[in-house]
């Protein structure tokens, strides 16, 4: 791999140099580091600011009372296990997440445009979660609302497919414009439920959807969406090739043992069962997807089975510093997160897409 | 680029790693594809002997890369049965076939950023676990494959940056990587300058695979093929040795050309020579 023998040209030689890369286990801890560095620092910070070692002292202790001993107030105590660590690992959940999904979403669809939000699934998932907060659908209690949130995202994203695809082709711009249609239909028809609906309770846990948001979180927000992160993250990494296959066209990977249609709608399920549950609790947190999948690629390369794990723990560091200075930024004013998510990631897609464009 | 063979591992030793599976037989009884209620492949049967070449010439529409689609299921035949050494290729797994059968398509999709040897390493997906890292063998593979196809020194180059020969190469080596026993190749030369069609035409014929492969330059399938098929308008209109099937009357009808024929004085092998001094309109001021 190192030595080249053949007498190629200056520009040959130049193009088949490896890419200086850091070697990808370095890359892993590196981001495993960055990973605890920035939810120690989330939890640490607030009205109360509690130490670093404090912060550990107390988690230790939980874990186990004889791995730290307490030297901190009852309150401290209960600000940080009660209130912050959910906080900070629910973030963690929608950001890895949100970029497993996203990646992984650009793959399906064969688009490095492609994005939760951006392609509707988002508003879906919205339309869901209001629509049972509307109707007052408790029949199965806190779970009505991820499995509303889920079809609703399914159905967007299958609706955006089929609009996309028309003659078994699909370009960049029609997937982009269906999706970015799709998305204002779906968002109008979950604001016009809110605002029709005369009780102001709902309405102001309505707004939580649309726009993006994690105060409030307490552990039982959670699970759902930590569980449904961790199974379809483990389900694409089990997919690697397959999706790998579909990076180099539908018609090579086809050629390359995939069968494609049953592969795509199999994972299209696996996606709308991540954002459709994230968005159930964190509301529509755009370009997460869009901005850490592009990130990571240039970090360590677009092969999945190197990619995926990279994107889901950057992309749980990314949203918990995000949520942190939503939270601090202002306060005792909270910025709903998904404000400043789009601020730094909509001109990051505007850039990629006239990088693109060239 | 075929001085690199020998020191790449000796790919088709037996016993060497991902040693190439044996030619198969392909046999297309009746294949029929519509598409969108318009039939681009109307009752075509022939047939490939185990490490056969057969070229597939033809004008373009002629259904040429449908019928091809149809071999390595990215098109399902509307009717008709495909059959590699007696097994229906629609009624097996995708991924068994592609043990069996690789593709080099005219396809150069490059929206991500892969590299060559990304794009080479697919080749050896069919054969593993989905999650399954590269062993050392799949990496003998590989690097066999871009030695081959003289790509080497751009195993780390990004995929879209290529020339479209290049990229047509990175096409073939991956079809290499499969190691399979038939290959399906719909034009493999068309980016490519003269010498490396050759050496592409060439190595097709030294790996001794069964190859279907689609070619518009007509001296060059005459060259390489041991048979020729001529679709035109979805039809097969014509089969057999170059010899026989390459004639002034044929490609008169099918190409709608006047063209002589000759066989090459040294080789006997028929050389197609357009008769372009009849073609050539006058021009204005030229008078």
């Amino acid at each position: 791999m190192t030595a080249v023998h053949e007498k190629a040209p200056a520009a040959v030689r130049e193009a088949g140099r490896p890419r200086r890369r850091v070697p990808y286990p370095v890359v892993l801890v590196l981001l495993a580091a960055l990973l605890l560095a920035v939810a120690t620092a989330a939890v640490a910070a607030g009205s109360i600011r509690i130490p670093a070692d404090q912060v550990w002292g107390i988690l230790l202790h939980r874990i186990h009372p004889g791995l730290a001993d307490p030297t901190w107030t009852p309150v401290r105590e209960t600000v940080v296990v009660d209130v912050r660590l959910p906080r900070v690992l629910l973030a963690a959940v929608v950001g890895a997440g949100l970029a497993v999904a996203g990646m992984a979403l650009q793959a399906l669809v064969r688009n490095p445009l492609a994005d939760p939000m951006l392609l509707g699934v988002s508003s879906g998932a919205s339309v869901g979660a209001v629509l049972v907060l509307v109707l007052n659908v408790t029949f199965l209690g806190t779970l009505s609302l991820s499995g509303a949130a889920f079809c609703g995202a399914l159905a967007a994203l299958v609706a955006v497919y089929f609009l996309a695809r028309t003659g078994g082709r699909m370009t960049t711009v029609r997937l982009v414009l269906a999706g970015v249609a799709t998305a204002e239909v779906l968002s109008a028809v979950a604001s016009f439920l809110v605002v029709t609906s005369d009780d102001p309770h709902k309405t102001q846990s309505a707004m939580r959807w649309m726009l993006g948001g994690l105060a409030g979180t307490t552990w039982e927000t959670l699970w759902a969406p930590a569980g449904a992160v961790l199974l379809g993250t483990a389900v694409l990494l089990g997919v690697c090739r397959p999706l790998n296959l579909l990076l180099a066209g539908e018609e090579a990977a086809a050629s390359l043992g995939l069968d494609v249609h049953r592969f795509r709608g199999a994972l299209f399920v696996v996606v709308a069962l991540m954002i459709g549950t994230i968005v159930a609790v964190s509301g529509q947190i755009g370009f997460v997807g869009l901005i850490l999948p592009h990130v990571v690629r240039l970090l360590v390369g677009a092969d999945h089975r190197r990619a995926l794990p990279a994107a889901a723990l950057l992309g749980a560091s990314f949203l918990i510093a995000a949520d942190l200075a939503a939270r601090t930024f202002m306060s005792p004013e909270e910025i709903p997160v998904g404000i400043l998510t789009a601020l730094v990631g909509g001109p990051f897609f505007l850039w990629l897409m006239r990088r693109r464009a060239q | 680029m075929t001085d690199h063979t020998a020191a790449a591992g000796a790919p088709g030793a037996p016993g060497a790693p991902g040693a190439p599976g044996a030619p198969g037989a392909l046999d297309l009884a009746d294949v029929s594809v519509a598409l969108d209620g318009k039939t681009l492949v109307r009752g075509v049967s022939l047939s490939v002997a185990p490490g056969e070449v057969v070229g597939l010439v033809g004008p373009n529409g002629a259904g040429k890369s449908t019928l091809l689609r149809t071999l390595y299921r990215a098109q399902r035949p509307s009717a008709g049965r495909i059959l590699l050494d007696g097994d229906d290729v629609w009624r097996m797994p995708a991924r068994a076939l592609a043990r069996r059968l690789a593709a080099v398509l005219q396809e150069a999709a490059g929206e991500f950023q892969l590299t060559v040897y990304d794009v080479v390493a697919m080749g050896r997906t069919p054969h593993k676990k989905a999650f399954a890292g590269d062993d050392a063998d799949d990496r003998t593979v590989i690097a066999a494959a871009l030695a081959e196809l003289g790509l080497t020194a751009l195993t780390h180059a990004p995929y879209d940056r290529l020339s479209g020969g290049e990229k047509q190469r990175v096409m073939i080596a991956r079809a290499l990587a499969q190691r399979t026993g038939t290959l399906v190749l719909d034009e493999p030369t068309n980016h490519l300058d003269l010498r490396h069609q050759l050496d592409v035409l060439q190595l097709v014929h030294r790996l001794g695979a069964t190859a279907l492969v689609a070619l518009h330059d007509l001296n060059l399938a005459a060259a390489f093929c041991d048979r020729i098929c001529v679709l035109a308008d979805g039809r097969l209109v014509a089969e057999g040795t170059p010899q026989d099937v390459l004639t002034s009357a044929l490609l008169a009808e099918v190409y709608r050309v006047e063209a002589d024929v000759t066989p090459h004085p040294d080789t006997g092998v028929p050389q197609v020579t357009l008769r372009t001094a009849d073609l050539r309109p006058a021009r204005p001021g030229n008078t």
